[in-house]
């Protein structure tokens, strides 16, 4: 008999639901993000750099499932770690590895690229001080239970009605319609 | 009993829902055991059928019928020398077999083997099964690379080729699919996997029947697409024997090579689930509209117990005909033992399903359901997994070119088409 598990199995039916978004796996996953993105631009073999990127891609999903984003942390795995690093791969494969570590490390204009890591982190540093300024103060809500149903609401509005997004968002898909049908097309030899 | 096991079997949540990570883990283990057991037995199940259907007999020595032959395999898999190649890189050698795996078996996380039968019911279900399954793909990439050597790499490059662009088709059958889900009184649809198999539910129909054919091609598609996913005969190009030797492992050895398998297997029996959860009703019995009176359910919930008795008596009638000789001896005990598991097995199940359905006790009405939900669903991935040795016994491998072909030029177009048929027909019916 255990009555801790069974009070607990009965605390947690009601909605009194203990948060997954603790700072324990903020901080997991935030350094394994910072970490992965070191290994990116620290190895020597691309491979590895790879590999690396999509350490710190899958935390980041981890990170927008925190802040109950289920739907976008999908995406990003379906769209960043599963298909856009799996076609790096694919061209990484094919580079002559052994000749592609011998060259130098990193190109002359790597200040710039400091310089704009450097602004970008006063940016964020600027925003963490001065944010309750900076932002409206305002309890968040959690749509932990029907994130979907709530972007699809935002994009097209209730139903019946026209929502404020819906002629951007057709738009847009028309236009990557547009360049699938490109794509497709220019594999074709004669039209 | 104690309590807490009692209110967690007549609990009517999810352990995700309930927040209880306790149960969750003990959800994850039982799955855990279960997908490797259905994995030894699948590769015996292979090798039996594919050799019945070439006329051949098959494993035999290993035991009775060769039963044990999946459990001598696995220790010889693990006394086999685990060989890494002088040339290859061995980190990234090392990690690539786990990578499919976790990619294989993090998806069982939502997989609904009924409505409280899941580790977890997420909002992005679905979407969730095709990402994490898509990280497969990285697993059979990186191990051609790290292996540094010709075959593996253009095992893994024709792999990777080919499960990239059959997941366009797949996403696209699976879409169709969920924009069925929202033809329901309250009007929105769902992504959550336990609510696909709800929807269905509600609309008294298993998607495939729906807008008939619309649902039957989009299953179609799927099914084709999933045999491409999971690079099985006749998509088979990874492992292409006459050209690629073995494809992306052929310098695997012993636990590593098995780790493949087992993650191929795995995925196969994965993307069997999200074709049953869309479109054959997930855990749903036959007919639960038509059929609804209690002499039904009680009929139906008999069917597990039915089908293990069936089973020990298939092993009874082979422990009978044994020859009568001094060799068969430890054979006869064996296969009788493993007769008489089966038969307690069937027992129980009866029991719990009689005294479910007629004593009405909370509990076994809940245990009684809970058994027939993942009876069936099993039974439906079951088939499939059937389907899958059967189409490596039938069909002839298809070349690389015609494969692509195949899947951006005639199975994609098809695709969009049933897509924006099922979309135009909802709108309509709406």
């Amino acid at each position: 008999m255990n009555p801790g598990v069974n009070s607990a199995l009965n605390a947690t039916i009601n909605p009194g639901m203990a948060p997954v978004a603790t700072p324990f796996f903020f901080y997991l996953l935030a350094g394994l993000a910072i970490a992965g993105g070191a290994f990116v631009i620290t190895r020597r073999n691309s491979v590895h750099s790879a590999l690396a990127l999509i350490v710190t891609l899958l935390s980041v999903a981890g990170l927008y499932l925190m802040l109950y984003a289920p739907f976008v942390a999908a995406t990003q795995i379906i769209v960043y770690a599963g298909g856009i690093m799996v076609l790096f791969l694919f061209v990484i494969m094919l580079v002559n590895i052994e000749r592609a570590s011998k060259e130098r490390r990193f190109n002359r204009i790597w200040p710039a690229g400091v310089a704009a890591a450097g602004a970008l982190m006063a940016l964020f540093v600027f925003a963490f001080v001065k944010g309750k300024a900076l932002f409206p103060d305002r309890l968040m809500t959690l749509p932990e239970s029907s994130n979907t149903q709530e972007i699809a609401t935002m994009l097209y509005g209730e139903r019946g009605s026209m929502g404020q997004y819906t002629f951007a968002f057709e738009i847009a898909s028309l236009l990557l319609l547009v360049a699938i049908l490109g794509a497709v097309i220019m594999t074709k030899k004669k039209m | 009993m104690p309590n807490f096991v009692m209110s967690y079997l007549g609990s009517t949540l999810t352990p995700g829902q309930a927040g209880n990570q306790f149960w969750a883990l003990i959800y994850v283990l039982i799955i855990f055991a279960g997908v490797s057991v259905a994995v030894v037995a699948m590769n015996w199940i292979e090798r039996k059928a594919l050799a019945h259907f070439q006329i051949r007999l098959g494993p035999m020595r290993v035991g009775p019928h060769g039963l044990l032959q999946p459990i001598a395999d696995a220790l010889k898999l693990m006394l086999k020398e685990d060989i890494i190649p002088a040339e290859a890189d061995q980190f990234v050698f090392w990690v690539a077999p786990l990578i499919g795996l976790l990619a294989a078996f993090t998806v069982y996380t939502v997989i609904p083997f009924g409505p409280s039968q899941a580790v977890s019911d997420m909002n992005i279900g679905i979407l969730f099964m095709l990402g994490v399954s898509s990280l497969g793909a990285l697993g059979i990439v990186v191990a051609g690379w790290a292996s540094n050597s010709h075959y593996p790499l253009i095992g893994a490059l024709r792999s990777t080729a080919q499960m990239v662009s059959y997941e366009v088709a797949m996403g696209l059958a699976v879409v169709s699919a969920v924009l069925m889900t929202s033809l329901n009184p309250s009007g929105t649809g769902t992504l959550s996997m336990i609510g696909i198999v709800q929807a269905q539910q509600q609309q008294g129909i298993w998607f495939i029947f729906k807008f008939f054919p619309l649902g039957l091609l989009a299953f179609i598609i799927f099914a084709i697409a999933m045999i491409a996913e999971t690079n099985r005969a006749p998509f088979d190009m990874a492992e292409a024997e006459s050209e690629l030797t073995a494809g992306y492992h052929t310098e695997y050895s012993g636990l590593r090579w098995s780790l493949f398998m087992l993650a191929e297997y795995a995925a196969m029996i994965a993307v069997s689930s999200i074709a049953v959860t869309l479109w054959l009703g997930g855990w749903m019995r036959p007919f639960p509209n038509l059929l609804q009176a209690p002499v039904w359910e009680f009929t139906f919930s008999l069917f597990p117990g039915l089908t293990f008795l069936g089973l020990a008596a298939i092993a009874g009638v082979g422990t009978a005909r044994m020859p009568d000789h001094s060799f068969f001896r430890i054979q006869r005990i064996g296969l009788g033992a493993f007769a008489l598991v089966l038969g307690s097995i069937a027992l129980l199940l009866l029991l719990i399903a009689v005294v479910g359905r007629s004593a009405n006790t909370s509990i076994a009405a809940r245990l009684s359901e809970g058994i027939d939900y993942v009876y069936w669903f099993v039974l439906k991935v079951g088939i499939f997994m059937y389907l899958f040795i059967w189409y490596r016994a039938t069909w002839p491998r298809y070349r690389f070119d015609q494969l692509m072909r195949v899947g951006w030029k005639v199975l994609l177009p098809i695709s969009l088409g049933v897509l924006v048929a099922t979309a135009i027909v909802g709108i309509i019916i709406s």
